[in-house]
């Protein structure tokens, strides 16, 4: 890990000096702003991950949505119903959010293993699927149950959006799953499996980073996770102290960014009183 | 030896290499970096396509199972059905205009999904429903805005107010866009740190959960 942080650093340091030396072709200046803004964001999580998480605890606020998931699969297993998760149709496995969702999952398989509760796991995307196995079948070793493990309830349905959709609402109406999951990227499917899984008063946690969609989830599902705290989900749930890091990296941007905001409006406001013409530094 | 290479090095290895590489060629403008990019891309499809293929076989394997052990046989057998049909009329007549593909297609696979489709301008009402009670001063000044929204939008807005769709503007440009970009740069974040943390090593989820 630290070798990868070592050649990071490096890169990063002849990049930078590729940039202002100005080598033709190799650097595209139009990019100048996002490399600098990426390179601080960059060092900010390494310096939070690998010299902070040996301190004191992180303290991570009450997520309702995450506390409440324990009590799901309680629910289901007291109901001998099974559990339904699914990231949704929107990503696939290179998108951050379905990475994050993977850490839920791998969290809810241990608890479901664990209860010896059915977990029923429909996805879109065949490599979603390959990953998703991998995922629930390690955390059904790893506490202990690689027998209940059931390779066929994490299935490729579909890779057409409403056939995806029509396959979900097949499953939730069929197998009645006491709790349902909806925790990735989602788009005009969101409503139509949250709403049925509302029809069956399953408990229904769900989470996205598709602003639009967050709405149809507010009002259909029981918890909803906005948007960061799917990213903040697996830390909170496993306490991983390198996880809970970069959530308070996270914080520490969000904070630079208040202030480069209320600097830049500040600025602009005496411009606009001063009648002088707007420099619009902050512009890129 | 070659397990442990296999199971956990070179995977972290490939990760963190070609997370490397995309993150600086995004920077560069150079032909080289430009076409190191796409061939990456058209790698990625080519790889895509052979998951695909362990995407339908476990589709096909799993119908078979389930079918054989009587659990939801006809749901299963339609899928199947179409699972096999839909390749064999494209293979037989192939898929241009008025072949049996192309009539299975419009008339059957359009249909079923825009009936689904059809299924949200229902779920729309029903969430509304429960969503705009107001229940609290939150929840209030939800329906408000909603309603605030949904006349401007109508025909019936403007015989009630001229100054209405001007409202609805404004709550759409401000308060409304002030809170999406707020969650929308949670997201940015949330996306950059996963990613990082996937790219150093530290987030192996995507390798099964081994720490």
């Amino acid at each position: 890990m630290s070798t990868a942080v070592l050649i990071f650093c490096t890169v990063s340091y002849h990049l930078i000096l590729i940039s202002v030396a100005g080598y033709s072709g190799w650097f595209n200046p139009d990019t100048v702003a996002t490399l600098v803004a990426s390179l601080i964001s960059i060092a900010i999580v390494l310096f939070t991950t690998f010299y902070k998480r040996g301190g004191a605890a992180f303290k991570v606020r009450e997520i309702a949505g995450l506390r409440a998931v324990e009590d799901a699969i309680g629910r289901a297993t007291e109901m001998a119903r099974p559990v339904l998760y699914t990231p949704g149709w929107g990503g696939d496995i290179q998108r951050p959010t379905t990475i994050a969702s993977m850490n839920i999952l791998s969290h809810i398989a241990e608890k479901t293993a664990d209860y010896d509760c059915r977990l029923v796991y429909p996805t879109h995307d065949p490599v979603i699927m390959a990953v998703a196995q991998e995922v629930v079948k390690e955390s059904y070793a790893r506490v202990g149950f690689p027998d209940r493990y059931r390779a066929e309830d994490v299935a490729y349905v579909s890779s057409s959006q409403f056939g995806y959709a029509a396959a979900v609402d097949g499953l939730i109406t069929r197998l009645q799953p006491a709790s349902i999951f909806l925790l990735g990227t989602f788009e005009a499917e969101s409503l139509i499996l949250a709403e049925t899984g509302n029809s069956i008063n399953a408990i229904q946690i769900a989470g996205t980073d598709s602003t639009i969609q967050l709405s149809f989830f507010i009002v259909a599902c029981d918890y909803t996770l906005i948007g960061e705290e799917v990213f903040a989900a697996s830390g909170y749930l496993s306490g991983d102290k390198s996880i809970l890091a970069s959530v308070k990296a996270q914080d520490i941007m969000k904070v630079l960014i208040a202030l480069f905001v209320v600097v830049a409006v500040i600025w602009s406001t005496i411009e606009a009183i001063s009648n002088v013409p707007l420099s619009e530094w902050w512009v890129f | 030896m070659v397990g442990v290479l296999m199971g956990r090095r070179l995977p972290l290895a490939v990760c963190f290499v070609f997370g490397l590489v995309m993150f600086l060629q995004y920077f560069s403008e150079h032909p080289v970096a430009i076409n190191l990019n796409q061939t990456i891309l058209d790698y990625w499809q080519i790889v895509f396509a052979f998951t695909l293929i362990v995407g339908i076989f476990t589709y096909f394997k799993n119908n078979v199972t389930q079918i054989s052990r009587g659990s939801d046989r006809p749901f299963r057998l339609v899928g199947l059905a179409g699972f096999v049909s839909m390749p064999l009329l494209a293979l037989i007549w192939g898929i241009k205009a008025d072949t049996p593909f192309m009539w299975m297609f419009e008339n059957v696979q359009a249909p079923m999904q825009s009936t689904v489709f059809a299924l949200l301008a229902f779920f729309v009402a029903s969430a509304s429903f429960r969503g705009f009670r107001a229940r609290s001063l939150p929840a209030a000044v939800l329906l408000l805005s909603a309603l605030l929204m949904l006349l401007s939008r109508s025909n019936i807005g403007g015989f009630f107010s001229e100054g209405l769709p001007e409202i609805a503007n404004w709550i759409r440009d401000y308060p409304s866009m002030a809170a999406r970009r707020a969650i929308l740069i949670g997201i940015g974040l949330g996306s950059l740190t996963t990613s990082l943390r996937v790219i150093i090593g530290i987030e192996r989820t995507w390798l099964g959960g081994d720490k």
